[in-house]
């Protein structure tokens, strides 16, 4: 169910990221959801794209660090307080949540989350038996 | 029936007959440079002491020592000993220390020379059957040129590489089925890496033994570059003042490597007080140049730190050993007043499960020293976590402290960003400015 994420060592170099997507570009891959998390010294950048195959290839022959990971992703009604409900239900189940970042769905009223935690089998059972449908990678191709 | 020795006489000869050997020659080579190096003459002149003096090893002691110093002043021609008409060579240091020596050599230096290399590719198992791939940079640098040489005398099929331009070596190497392979302990390191990517393990390369050198190495890269290649990897010593490669060499004992003392006396001293220390102690590797004709030095202070040994070899050769370099007076850096070697660095990251690919920098910012270490991360240390990636950068730097005694910042870098130059990584950047 879980879905790929690509992640990327990113040095503190100036021009790094824009050559980052601009491999991406080069090989038609399409971006549908970042996040950057930085220190003083290295950036760890995270995507979401439409192929994730190709993408981690391109960017390994180019040298670049990289890890794909499993991560849970939540579809969210776009509306006040549905976050909480969500976030709610992890805490309840006692789970420990590395990371989360949200992009929008354009075709349907919904934001998608996507969430880092240890066990993502668990995290996914809470939510789906707390009524939430989860994102899965033809969510994600369709985008 | 394979041959165990390139020259027998000589390196399996009885101590008193290479006491005696080494005698003769060392009386004969304190007259050539005493008449026809003036430098040097003055030096003994200093000391009192006459080329009647020398009677034979035991005397040896008497002489003045000389020293990477003394080198600088007379460049390039002060420490020349024969004339240029009878020199056919040059080679010369990388000048990373920033002090370029040029060494000349008679076509009987060169012969010596790759004699001596023969020696090593013939000690780690090389007939004229094998395929020997020479990866050292050619040119001024004497790595390429003294395995090359060495190689054409044992009848090896010599694949005249150079360093760099990895996709090539590996073609070559799979195609032409290499069987040895010569260059430095980081550039094999780096050239297994690439094939393991490439997905070729150790049983699927013909390669059987390695010779490498010009660098420090620790024992556990010598595992590491053994595991991944499938080989038996093999140190040479060598410098560019007294030759180059093969000045000692690893047989298959692998504990330490036979000094090819028929030419090259060796002597450990104390570095701070000059006096020869007995067999077994640690101290300065100094070498006196037996043979040599164009550019004889007499000993030449090495820096580099090691141990020497006498104990009987399985191999069957009588020739000293010296133990790898354990550091080098001169590199040894001086961190917030502690002394700090590269080696223990290496030993750090290897312990940690990290590959020796690393940097050290440093800096002096408001009168205190600043002590990063830049080390290459695998792809398998790599996370998407940042708080894992800081807790190993933490725990290496802990680990750091416990051998230094100092907190260096590490950072964990991305793979084949640290700076390599002819094949060698470039360790430590020191940019104090210390008047």
């Amino acid at each position: 169910m879980a879905i790929k994420q690509l992640t990327v060592f990113v040095p503190n170099r100036q021009g790094t990221l824009v050559s980052i997507t601009n491999t991406l570009a080069a090989h038609n891959i399409n971006i549908r959801a970042l996040s950057i998390a930085e220190t003083e010294e290295f950036g760890i950048l995270r995507l979401i794209v439409n192929d994730e195959a190709t993408a981690e290839r391109t960017l390994a022959e180019a040298d670049y660090l990289i890890k794909v990971v499993d991560v849970v992703g939540v579809k969210i009604g776009d509306e006040p307080g549905k976050l909480t409900a969500a976030l709610d239900v992890l805490d309840k189940a006692g789970i420990n949540m590395e990371y989360l970042y949200a992009f929008m769905a354009r075709t349907e009223k919904h934001a998608y989350v996507v969430l880092r935690v240890e066990d993502n089998a668990v995290a996914e059972n809470a939510l789906v038996n707390a009524g939430f449908h989860l994102v899965t990678e033809a969510d994600v191709n369709k985008l | 029936m394979e041959q165990r020795y390139y020259q027998k006489e000589f390196e399996t000869m009885p101590l008193e007959e290479m006491r005696k050997l080494q005698s003769e020659k060392l009386v004969k080579q304190v007259k050539h440079v005493y008449d026809n190096v003036p430098y040097y003459r003055n030096l003994m002149d200093e000391k009192g002491v006459k080329p009647e003096d020398i009677k034979g090893i035991d005397d040896l002691h008497l002489l003045p020592f000389l020293t990477k110093a003394d080198l600088r002043d007379a460049y390039p021609y002060g420490l020349l000993a024969k004339p240029l008409e009878e020199c056919v060579r040059i080679q010369s240091t990388s000048g990373t220390t920033g002090r370029r020596v040029v060494a000349f050599y008679t076509q009987k230096d060169v012969d010596l020379w790759e004699d001596c290399c023969a020696r090593a590719i013939i000690a780690a198992g090389g007939t004229n059957k094998d395929v020997c791939q020479v990866a050292y940079g050619y040119g001024l640098f004497t790595g390429g040129p003294g395995l090359n040489g060495g190689s054409h005398r044992v009848g090896c099929l010599t694949l005249p590489m150079s360093s760099g331009n990895t996709e090539r070596q590996i073609q070559f190497m799979t195609d032409l089925s290499a069987t040895i392979l010569c260059c430095t302990p980081s550039y094999a390191a780096y050239i297994g890496e690439t094939l393991k990517e490439m997905g070729y393990g150790p049983d699927d390369i013909p390669l059987k033994a390695g010779i490498f050198g010009a660098e420090p190495w620790t024992e556990e890269m010598r595992c590491g570059i053994e595991e991944t290649l499938g080989i038996k990897a093999y140190d040479i010593y060598g410098l560019t003042e007294t030759s180059g490669p093969g000045v000692s060499f690893e047989c298959e004992e692998q504990t330490g490597m036979h000094v090819n003392e028929d030419h090259f006396y060796a002597e450990i001293i104390d570095p701070d007080t000059g006096e020869v220390l007995p067999e077994g102690s640690k101290g300065e590797l100094v070498f006196t140049s037996l043979d040599k004709e164009a550019f004889p030095l007499l000993r030449y202070r090495t820096r580099d730190i090691c141990v020497l040994s006498r104990k009987k070899c399985s191999c069957g050769r009588t020739l000293i050993k010296m133990s790898k370099p354990m550091g080098r007076t001169d590199d040894m850096l001086i961190i917030r007043g502690v002394n700090v070697f590269p080696s223990q660095i290496e030993t750090v990251l290897l312990n940690e499960g990290y590959q020796p690919n690393y940097q050290i920098v440093v800096d002096r910012v408001n009168n205190t020293d600043t002590f990063e270490v830049n080390v290459e991360m695998t792809p398998e240390q790599f996370t998407d976590k940042v708080s894992e990636v800081l807790a190993k950068e933490k725990a290496l730097a802990n680990a750091m402290k416990t051998m230094l005694g100092i907190n260096p910042a590490v950072h964990l870098v991305a793979p084949k960003t640290i700076v390599r130059s002819e094949g060698k990584a470039v360790r430590v950047i020191d940019k104090r400015k210390l008047v």
